[in-house]
């Protein structure tokens, strides 16, 4: 079977790359791009270790095939920070509320905190939590990450 | 374990989509947002050779709303754009809010409203609202278009009226009517990200305090949603108090035939159908008054 070529960009770098149709973007991103920061948990869009945006929405990259992105734009977590030093203020949050144990669930739900913000940028707790309805958690509680897309939506004040 | 191999087609348009769909027949599956297709996939229920993706098909992705014949929601618009449709939250705001609790945010955002009815789920959150609302759905093959009643289009659980050579267009919805409500609801065990247990959808008018038109569907508890015919004849050309409303509620479990699973036993299933039809039904009122 022959591969497709896909042109996308990922986080401002542009890509042309060839593909199996079966590939998802999961698999393109971690294994082909060696952006790893994106997790692959369940692969059925349960718990959303996988989340990317594309063109502005999250999506679990285990469940968009990667022939579909041809032509879009897609953020992950390693696109979010300015610079190596530093982090975007969803980012920093997490870190100075202490919203991260083991972090695997964390790149997944800071693409979703950071959909949430451009799209809500002064969300109540109610909100908040229904924003991360696609996103688990195993370590500990909700409580820290919830209270940290708080703190980074009055951080992100005035910003973007 | 990843997906099996298939071919991958983009068609541009939905006549090219169905001349791709005649010539490979059930070699080929369409694949709307996929949310479905691709778990049934990967896990080896179905290994189609080809998939023909909608995505590319521009002409599908809509919402669209006049004073006649009503709404109309293409095949390829996502859970996410109806549930924030200015126009759907004002006229059809039990529609906007089944899309809402349908899944989690990244599903709603790939997945489309008429892909959860054409998978055709006993459960499916956006079927009961749109059946009690009477919606039609347009069947689309190279021989030309068929609009059927939504009530017609469920045949079993993952069965429907389309035939091999057929694509969904789109979902037409009817204008409500003057003093008209609407309701869906739902209860499910983790909130709203689960599949439902039951679901509720209500549409009704009212009469001079008199409850005159009323269709109520139920989810999840059959092979396909089914009217609840005994609940609706007992509030048709009442008013409704309290005691007309739990008696409609127990006499909606006569129409529910509902099975134990992981999801709720039978016996529960059918406090949730008393309870929630119920409550839907008031809901439905509450939001004409």
């Amino acid at each position: 079977m022959k591969k497709q070529l896909i042109k996308f960009k990922v986080n401002g770098d542009e890509y042309e790359i060839a593909v199996y149709p079966w590939k998802t973007l999961n698999e393109v991103l971690r294994k082909d791009l060696n952006l790893t920061g994106t997790k692959l948990g369940c692969g059925t869009g349960d718990c959303g270790a996988c989340t990317v945006i594309i063109d502005g929405r999250t999506v679990n990259s285990c469940l968009t095939l990667a022939v579909e992105v041809d032509g879009k734009e897609i953020t992950t977590i390693e696109g979010l920070a300015e610079s190596e030093e530093k982090l975007h203020p969803i980012q920093e949050a997490f870190i100075e509320k202490g919203a991260v144990q083991c972090g695997f669930c964390t790149p997944g739900m800071i693409m979703s905190a950071k959909f949430l913000l451009d799209n809500n940028p002064n969300p109540t707790k109610e909100e908040i939590k229904k924003a991360l309805d696609g996103n688990l958690c195993r370590c500990t509680g909700y409580i820290k990450i919830i209270d940290a897309i708080k703190t980074a939506s009055e951080k992100m004040k005035g910003g973007k | 374990m990843g997906l099996p191999k298939f071919k991958y087609l983009a068609p541009k348009t939905l006549k090219e989509a169905c001349e791709m769909l005649e010539k490979y027949g059930e070699k080929a599956k369409v694949k709307a947002g996929g949310t479905d297709l691709l778990i049934k996939m990967s896990n080896r229920v179905i290994t189609p050779e080809y998939i023909i993706g909608l995505k590319n098909i521009k002409e599908l992705d809509y919402i669209e709303f006049d004073e006649k014949d009503g709404l109309r929601i293409g095949a390829c618009t996502v859970l996410f754009d109806v549930l924030r449709n200015p126009i759907i939250k004002e006229k059809y705001p039990a529609v906007a809010y089944a899309a809402s609790v349908t899944a989690t945010n990244q599903v709603r955002n790939m997945a489309t409203l008429i892909g959860n009815l054409c998978n055709a789920a006993p459960s499916a959150d956006n079927a009961p609202t749109l059946l009690a609302l009477g919606a039609k759905i347009v069947l689309y093959s190279l021989n030309g278009e068929r609009v059927i009643p939504l009530e017609e289009f469920f045949k079993g659980p993952g069965l429907t009226a389309l035939k091999p050579n057929e694509i969904v267009k789109e979902v037409i919805v009817p204008v409500p009517k003057e003093n008209s409500g609407m309701a869906f609801l739902k209860a499910s065990q983790r909130g709203k990200v689960d599949i439902a247990a039951v679901n509720v959808g209500v549409y009704l008018t009212l009469n001079n305090g008199k409850i005159d038109d009323v269709n109520i569907f139920l989810g999840a508890v059959a092979p396909i949603p089914v009217r609840a015919k005994h609940a609706e004849e007992e509030l048709k050309g009442k008013e409704p108090t309290d005691e007309v409303l739990y008696s409609a509620g127990k006499k909606a479990t006569l129409d529910a035939s509902p099975i134990t699973d992981m999801r709720a036993t039978r016996e529960y299933r059918l406090v949730l159908v008393e309870v929630l039809t119920r409550r839907a039904v008031k809901k439905a009122i509450d939001f004409i008054q």
